[in-house]
């Protein structure tokens, strides 16, 4: 047997979990209390949208984006397998492509800003 | 005397044989809370682009009922992501010292100390 | 003494088309294991009954059956845990070949194929032994202490999903030889242990570890191979100047 290129996306995968770990529950915590309707300063416009306009906070967002997503897409495909879909290479494909897809327009979006 | 093994078939129904596999499971699941709170970010950002009046209107999505509900939902599933990859990362990362290996609960500990120090960091700064 | 009812799976190959259950009551001892049973009922009621056992202390790993539905050495789960009747039956995700004992020849096959044996990193030492210290083989002990039961296996959801997946021990097992001082075999494990169906049919469930007997950590061993051949492949894509 030859070795994989699994690591392709396992690298990713293993990086997006531990930074959702990390980071993910306090962020949900903010949003929560603003649908609570205590938003959070930061989410004030003037305030999240001076922030967003700064070329690094860009970047740092878009990572998140992606690794966020990579990792909840690679999940997913995992889950999917052990639920019995069978069609491996087309849950992966699509769960990948999706994840491409929805990184691009955050990253569109962010370059708008 | 002439041999006939037989299979037995798999079934889904190996998720419920233990609650291991549950928890497995429930793990497993908190992808779709944490990819799904991400897209409603993705909007958010989509919104943040089209100016104070768009963001607005997402501030108000956020407050309805069932996106209150999602994100209790994604906090409590994010928290559980949490906690099994800190108790987890011990196993896959062993740190031996001299003779011995750090023990788990202090690669974990760390992580939790870490999570933290980082949560109240973002809180404090955001709020 | 306790009346304990055994519903144990049977199978004849030369005359059932499938396997059914058979209800056995035996008188136990209070500190007898569900092996004990076993034996009294081979040797009292039912001489056709068929399984593997041999050292009754755990270390010799051919007593793997699933008891209640868990997997178990049959010498180490014992009659005063149980309450009502015991179902025994076959390790898990393995043929029954006849009533308890399964066909095991993919795992040995599996085994053979990581070359669990050193091959030596450098020519034979100069005086008669090879040197280690503790810490060296400290690195490596825990993942000596397989049995081969296979009782990682009948708790792998994944192993009993993807029949070709490598599964806990061989992986384990290979990574002990990897991590053995003596050892410069890595190389040709990684062909093995490093394709689809070594360690990334793995989705870390953590059942193999939880029911091994000996306390190997197979499920940490699988995720240590992750790690190291995901940074090894960067390595050899990324920087593929960089002598490993």
């Amino acid at each position: 047997m030859a070795k994989s290129n699994k690591p392709i996306v396992w690298g990713p995968f293993a990086a997006g979990g531990t930074l959702t770990a990390f980071l993910t529950p306090a962020l949900v915590l903010l949003t929560l209390l603003a649908a609570l309707g205590h938003a959070p300063d930061l989410l004030a416009y003037e305030r999240l949208h001076a922030l967003a306009s700064h070329w690094f906070a860009k970047l740092v967002a878009a990572g998140i984006v992606f690794l966020s997503l990579w990792s909840a897409a690679h999940r997913l495909r995992i889950t999917a397998y052990d639920l019995g879909v069978r069609a491996d290479t087309l849950v992966a494909t699509v769960l990948y492509a999706a994840t491409l897809a929805c990184t691009g327009a955050a990253i569109y979006y962010l370059l708008k800003i | 005397m002439s041999r006939k093994p037989y299979e037995r078939a798999i079934t889904s129904e190996w998720i419920f044989r233990h609650p291991r596999y549950v928890r497995y499971m429930v793990r497993e699941f908190s992808c779709l809370f944490i990819g799904g709170w991400t897209l409603l970010m993705v909007w958010g950002l989509k919104q943040l682009s089209e100016g104070p009046a768009a963001w607005a209107a997402f501030l108000e999505l956020l407050k309805s009922p069932a996106s209150i509900a999602f994100h209790l939902l994604t906090l409590a599933f994010a928290a559980y992501h949490s906690v099994t990859w800190f108790n987890l990362t011990p196993k896959a990362l062993p740190l031996q010292v001299g003779e011995e290996f750090v023990p788990d609960w202090v690669i974990a500990g760390a992580h939790y100390a870490g999570w933290a120090v980082l949560s109240s960091i973002i809180l404090a700064l955001a709020i | 003494m306790r009346q304990v009812e055994l519903e144990v799976l049977r199978y004849n190959p030369e005359t059932d088309r499938e396997p059914h259950f058979q209800r056995y009551s035996v008188d136990c001892q209070e500190e007898w294991v569900v092996l004990d049973a076993l034996n009294h009922v081979k040797e009292t009621l039912d001489p056709t009954l068929s399984y593997r056992w041999s050292c009754h202390m755990a270390v010799c790993g051919s007593c793997g059956m699933m008891v209640n539905g868990e997997p178990k050495l049959a010498c180490k789960a014992f009659l005063r845990d149980y309450q009502g009747v015991i179902r025994v039956e076959p390790l898990r995700h393995f043929p029954v070949e006849r009533d308890l004992v399964t066909v095991i020849d993919d795992f040995i096959a599996k085994l053979a194929s990581v070359k669990p044996y050193l091959i030596p990193r450098d020519k034979a030492p100069q005086a008669s032994e090879y040197r280690q210290t503790p810490a060296q083989l400290k690195r490596y002990k825990q993942f000596t202490l397989c049995i081969n039961c296979m009782l990682c296996y009948a708790a792998c959801p994944e192993y009993g999903l993807i029949p070709k997946y490598l599964g806990p021990a061989a992986i384990a097992l290979a990574h002990r030889w990897n991590r053995d001082s003596r050892d410069g075999g890595r190389d040709a494990r990684q062909e093995e242990i490093a394709a689809t169906e070594g360690a990334w049919e793995c989705s870390f469930v953590g059942a193999c570890s939880e029911v091994c007997p000996e306390h190997v950590d197979p499920a940490g061993a699988i995720q240590q191979v992750k790690i190291e051949s995901t940074v090894d492949w960067y390595q050899e894509h990324l920087m593929p100047w960089l002598k490993k």
